[in-house]
């Protein structure tokens, strides 16, 4: 009998997280193809509408670690529970969602076990090391990860007595079974060094919400050719004439136009409106990784061969500061 | 006075796309420039603000080839003290060699001279290249220090350092006493541009250079390659202020308007 694929829970104080429902689905297609099960770990929560989640997307039991220690989420304290917790249920393997604290205690647990952490997984191949998918017998693992925030993609090898993982965000699109298992959920007995507080979260600011640069239904984007702050006057009129967010690219941020907050890309936000109106932005690869998850994207730029125009499915060619007042009048004119 | 460590790495700044060398074994760099991580730039940004508001000394940390040294300079022209550089050969680096070299040289910087320990280490959130999330976290890790990433924000409260990053709808709050590590993110501050003095002070930049190694993890890279593109005809809708009506019928089709 192959020991079951383990899925670490993300959650926050009880909510669970979108990644937990990816990795959960990932785990599935891993623990298959590994003829092996598929369990979770929950950490800092024995709740049963967890657990009972954790079944509907196909963990057929849930370990629980509750301590005093884990009240809250903490890096250090999260990476100790993994790290024992797969000591004790001797995994085939241990897997987290790729968010920023997935990865934070995936790579936590992966120092206190000496082992190596693959982050960021888009495919994995337990079988054979050549991607093949006929077992070498090296026992190491194909995968693929990426690199350079999904602009490209990095074949590894991986050789470890436990593979320690985490899929890619929005790798899989979560999927829940088409019916549901009523997991058997265990505390697991796990004593953790109070010390181990000294990284757990103290305090939590809440800050108004209103519509957030990932979920706008429309972004419109601002790049260098803006040329100013002031500039970005007619986006922000635009924007709200269409119910949505400005964007804008690291060279806007960079001179300080914007708030790094509005800023699309790789070391920025991920949007998916329905549409990105990209105005005066290039398109290079770091900002287009943040722009691709919209459905439609119209580009307007003075130059018909920036790559922003190339990869748009319109594009008006002009100057921007003619071309998004017209809009915004040609708007008024049809909902006045 | 503090002393804070930050460690960046030199990665190529690529365009429009990001082409492979013929071994897929790197990013084809013939026609880049280099640059800093971005979440590292920001890192030593916020070394030297943290530097000139309570006094102390920034040290940056490369493990990389001897051109970056020009990444070295380039943080004492915005106002780092020390460059430090463990040359690496060109073979292949996973996280946990990485991390295993940083540990031991930050160890070595903190023995020499009685130094005793960096109050603060910074390191990216990840890296702009490879971005594993975790070369920070093992080596904080491998040094016994407390480590929190994502970090938007940092403040020094005496011998405690309070960090907040971002969550949905807010931000938390940890508070770690030093030394302690933190991985920042970009945007937690503006970096400045070099001045004229700044750029002097790199050129005298005396680089402090560290041979070590470690052996290499269990993780190797086998190639690199660029995800399937997907190809979309560009419906150009007009040229100039003419185009608006056409914009406006897209807006109306897709139900946003
Ligand atoms: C590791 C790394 C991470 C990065 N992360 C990000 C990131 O998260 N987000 C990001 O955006 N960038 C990121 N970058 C920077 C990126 O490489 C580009 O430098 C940046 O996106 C360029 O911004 P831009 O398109 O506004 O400027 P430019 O490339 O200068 O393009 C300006 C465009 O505006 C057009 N234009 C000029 N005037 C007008 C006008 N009047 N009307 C219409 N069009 C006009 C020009 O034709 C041109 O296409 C990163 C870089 C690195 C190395
Ligand atoms: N070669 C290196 N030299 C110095 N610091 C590094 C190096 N590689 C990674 N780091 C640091 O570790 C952070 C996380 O890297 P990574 O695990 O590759 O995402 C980076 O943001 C840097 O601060």
């Amino acid at each position: 009998m192959i020991s079951p694929v383990l899925a670490v829970l993300e959650h926050d104080r009880g909510a669970m997280a979108e990644a937990a429902r990816e990795a959960l689905t990932f785990g599935r297609g891993l623990a298959e193809s590994l003829g092996a099960g598929l369990e979770a770990l929950l950490i800092g929560s024995d709740d049963a509408d967890l657990v009972a989640e954790a079944g509907a997307y196909g963990a057929a039991a849930v370990h629980t670690v509750t301590h005093p220690v884990l009240s809250d989420f903490g890096p250090e304290a999260w990476g100790e529970a993994i790290a024992r917790a797969a000591g004790m249920l001797k995994p085939a393997a241990v897997l987290a969602g790729g968010s920023e604290r997935g990865n934070e205690v995936m790579a936590q647990a992966a120092a206190r076990l000496d082992l190596p952490f693959v982050s960021n997984c888009t495919a994995i191949d337990p079988s054979g090391a050549d991607g093949s998918g006929v077992d070498s017998g090296s026992g190491e693992w194909s995968i693929t990860r990426i690199q350079w925030g999904g602009s490209l993609l990095e074949d590894v090898r991986l050789a470890a007595a436990l593979p320690l993982v985490t899929c890619g965000l929005h790798a899989v699109a979560s999927e829940p079974l088409p019916e549901p298992v009523s997991p058997a959920a265990a505390g697991l007995e796990i004593d953790l060094d109070p010390a181990l507080a000294r990284t757990v979260v103290k305090d939590r600011v809440v800050l108004e919400a209103g519509v957030t640069l990932p979920t706008a239904p429309v972004v419109v984007g601002g790049g260098r050719g803006v040329g100013s702050a002031e500039g970005f006057g007619p986006l922000e009129e635009l924007a709200g004439l269409l119910g949505g967010r400005v964007g804008c690219s690291r060279a806007v941020t960079n001179n300080g136009w914007r708030p790094h907050s509005d800023q699309v890309g790789q070391t920025g936000t991920r949007i998916a409106p329905e549409i990105y109106i990209a105005s005066g932005i290039s398109g290079a690869i770091q900002h287009w990784v943040g722009a691709m998850g919209s459905k439609h994207i119209l580009a307007i730029n003075t130059d018909p061969e920036a790559n922003m125009v190339v990869k748009a499915d319109w594009a008006v060619i002009g100057d921007l500061h003619e071309v998004i007042p017209a809009i915004s009048a040609e708007i008024r004119r049809r909902h006045p | 006075m503090l002393r804070i460590l930050c460690c960046v790495k030199r990665v190529p700044a690529p365009g429009a796309r990001i082409n492979v060398t013929a071994d897929g074994l790197a990013v084809d760099a013939a026609h880049l420039g280099f640059t800093t991580s971005p979440h590292e730039e920001c890192g030593v940004e916020e070394a030297v603000q943290i530097a000139e508001r309570c006094g102390g000394e920034v040290t940056v940390l490369t493990l990389g080839p001897p051109e970056a040294a020009e990444q070295l300079r380039y943080a004492a022209s915005v106002g780092a003290h020390r460059g430090v550089l463990v040359p690496a050969d060109g073979g292949a680096r996973d996280p946990q060699r990485t991390a295993a070299i940083l540990a031991e040289a930050i160890r070595r910087l903190e023995s020499a001279d009685g130094a005793g320990p960096f109050d603060l280490i910074v390191f990216g959130n990840e890296s702009a290249d490879s971005g594993g999330f975790q070369v920070g976290v093992r080596t904080a890790y491998g040094l016994g220090r407390p480590i929190v990433n994502g970090v938007k924000g940092i403040e020094i409260d005496g011998p405690a350092v309070r960090v907040r990053r971002e969550i949905d709808g807010g931000f938390e709050v940890y508070e770690m006493e030093m030394p302690a590590a933190v991985g920042v993110k970009e945007g937690i501050n503006l970096p400045r541009y070099p001045t004229m003095k700044g750029r002097l002070a790199s050129k005298r930049l005396e680089i402090e250079i560290l041979d070590l190694d470690a052996p290499l993890g269990g993780q190797t890279m086998v190639r690199l390659r660029r995800p399937a593109e997907t190809v979309s005809e560009t419906a150009i809708l007009g040229h100039g202020p003419e185009a608006a009506p056409a914009v406006a019928d897209v807006l109306e089709s897709l139900g946003v308007l």
